[in-house]
């Protein structure tokens, strides 16, 4: 009897990549350096993800990376890619694509995300698992196009996961993982990643990349938890004759069960989030530190330098927990993270403390670790090191040798 | 989930708020442990043998012979139905209704409670639903009634059910169908 020849099926998607498995793509697959800008990593993440749609607009810091997703589309790897109206068209076009089972992914910044907002809460409740690419530069009025984060506050409730990231390179991660966790049939929500705009979008790093011959599955829309696209279905039925319009008590309670729903869907993605992410939080610097900065995006990244200040020049114990979710809200890790510590520092690049009211409302009635909401700037204000250090220093009463 | 309802509104029946999530692959949730399939098989099996106007409410996944792994599973769930001496109530259709829904013939997901509470029902196994609609209605099911709910789910699960089998295909039915006859046996039913 001959023997056998092993043969093994080999799967390409429409542009002709190979189709390998998330966890080959992100962790064991070869990887080359490059030294590219966040919006270049945009481009990079979705060259490798099969994506399906893409709708832009344009706005101060995304429009480049919109820019690139359109080169994408002309060089064939996004199926569809048009520019639409304004925000509020696009959020409302992807979503269509995404209700008719396409793999999509859309960019805005500032303005545009409040100009869109109804749609956020629309996709998360029509259970689609869009991907967008938030580039943060801060809301009006006064105007600002500069680097600010407050815009990400307001995303926190719309039903959608958003994960906050410090570079490119965590960018072009999150963004392949963001399509793979958001499509698990149980988890099944928008995801936002979110980075700080200017500091990650515009400026070059070093990006270490997978083959670009090598894609994810495409998206599977018969797993999805609801029906394929129907006028006589949700979502366009419930768009159109809602049961939240009948006066009744039902209607309410069905309401409030599928809010709970959603919200409860975004439970669901953490532990596949933990998995792809390799944990909802990082840890830096002396494990016994007892100055604990809680931290994410650029800020982390800022508070990071801070610490190796205090450890190497101060003589200070000192540590960062960086947090990568803030949907779902890593909870556990957080009060597990202020173990040991006597000091809390929360820097911020927004005037509200968003990030400060998320750890407070996670640590209330668990610790009487004094929490400071600072340094916080906003407007395209920068937050060096070195001020970081200066208000660390003047809140636990030790000299303060270095200028801000 | 932690136990049966009516769980009321305050806090709300929602599972995930007492760190309850879908049972790893492999494994099932049974109230809030995570327990092997087989365990889980015999309890729902027992639930469903023991509790008044049991109930089968099979989905559009099984009801409609889209493909046919569909078409298999709709003979298994005719069968369980016959060895758990239960009936069936179809949820063929997510369209809200209210008040035209007639809650003896159909189960609609949006207002489950109508069903479960006219007729009485204590136990149920919800097949084939869209995982979507199966957590909207499950959500409300234990807030208002005491019916021990069952999901057998062909994808990860529906942690607000008492009892949820996840990844169930056609051959998982037949594995449930021999454990039922087994159970209804040692019951001397």
């Amino acid at each position: 009897m001959p023997e056998q020849v092993k043969t093994e099926k080999v799967k390409y998607n429409r542009m002709g990549q190979r189709i390998v498995s998330p966890d080959y793509l992100l962790f064991e697959a070869p990887r080359t350096k490059h030294f590219i800008t966040g919006s270049e990593a945009v481009k990079e993440a979705a060259k490798r993800a099969s994506v399906d749609a893409s709708i832009s607009y344009p706005i101060t810091p995304q429009s480049e990376a919109a820019h690139m997703l359109g080169e994408l589309w002309r060089e064939g790897y996004i199926g569809v890619y048009f520019r639409g109206e304004s925000e509020f068209g696009v959020m409302s076009e992807v979503a269509g694509c995404a209700m008719a089972g396409a793999r999509t992914i859309t960019t805005t910044s500032g303005p545009g995300t409040l100009r869109a907002m109804e749609l956020f809460p629309m996709w998360a409740g029509s259970r689609l698992p869009i991907q967008l690419v938030l580039m943060a530069r801060g809301i009006n009025s006064p105007l600002s196009i500069q680097p600010d984060n407050l815009e990400i506050y307001f995303l926190l409730d719309t039903g959608c996961m958003v994960w906050h990231a410090e570079t490119a390179q965590e960018l072009f991660d999150m963004i392949i993982a963001g399509f793979v966790v958001a499509e698990q049939p149980d988890v099944h929500v928008p995801i936002i990643t979110a980075i700080d705009g200017f500091f990650i979008s515009h400026t070059r790093e070093a990006v270490y990349l997978p083959p670009q011959d090598i894609a994810l599955p495409p998206y599977d829309p018969y797993k999805a938890p609801m029906p394929p696209i129907d006028m006589e279905m949700p979502p366009g039925r419930f768009m159109r004759d809602p049961f939240v319009m009948k006066s009744n008590y039902i209607s309410y309670a069905t309401h409030a069960s599928w809010q709970f729903e959603v919200r409860a869907a975004i439970e669901r993605s953490r532990p596949y989030a933990k998995h792809y992410l390799r944990g909802l939080v990082e840890h830096f610097g002396d494990p016994e530190g007892e100055i604990l900065f809680i931290a994410s995006g650029t800020a982390a990244a800022q508070a990071k330098e801070a610490t190796q200040i205090l450890i190497h020049e101060e003589g200070i114990k000192a540590r960062v927990l960086r947090i990568k979710t803030i949907r779902p809200f890593p909870t556990e890790e957080v009060r597990e993270a202020v173990k040991g510590a006597k000091y809390i520092f929360i820097p911020e690049f927004n005037v509200i403390g968003w990030l400060e009211r998320e750890v407070k409302r996670a640590l209330y009635g668990y610790t009487d670790i004094p929490i400071f909401g600072t340094p916080r700037v906003g407007g395209g204000m920068t937050m060096p090191p070195e001020f970081i250090v200066q208000e660390v220093l003047r809140i636990i009463g030790k000299e303060v040798k270095h200028v801000g | 989930m932690a136990k049966l309802g009516p769980a009321g509104y305050s806090p709300y029946p929602v599972s995930v708020v007492e760190g309850v999530l879908t049972p790893p692959p492999g494994k099932a949730l049974m109230f809030n442990e995570i327990v092997d399939e087989e365990v889980a098989m015999r309890e729902a099996a027992k639930a469903m043998l023991t509790r008044e106007n049991p109930t089968i409410f099979p989905g559009p996944q099984v009801l409609y012979a889209w493909n046919e792994e569909a078409k298999r599973k709709a003979k298994f769930v005719r069968k369980m139905a016959e060895v758990l001496g239960a009936k069936i109530i179809p949820m063929y259709d997510y369209r809200p209704k209210y008040p035209k829904i007639d809650p003896e013939k159909e189960i609609n997901p949006n207002h489950p409670n109508l069903t479960i509470w006219h007729n009485k029902i204590k136990a149920c196994i919800f097949i084939g639903v869209h995982c979507h609609y199966a957590n909207v209605a499950l959500k409300i099911i234990r807030a208002e009634t005491d019916c021990f709910t069952i999901a057998m789910c062909s994808m990860a699960g529906h942690e607000d059910a008492m009892i949820t089998l996840r990844d169930q295909h056609s051959e998982d039915l037949e594995k449930f169908i021999r454990i039922a006859e087994e159970v209804k046996r040692e019951l001397g039913k």
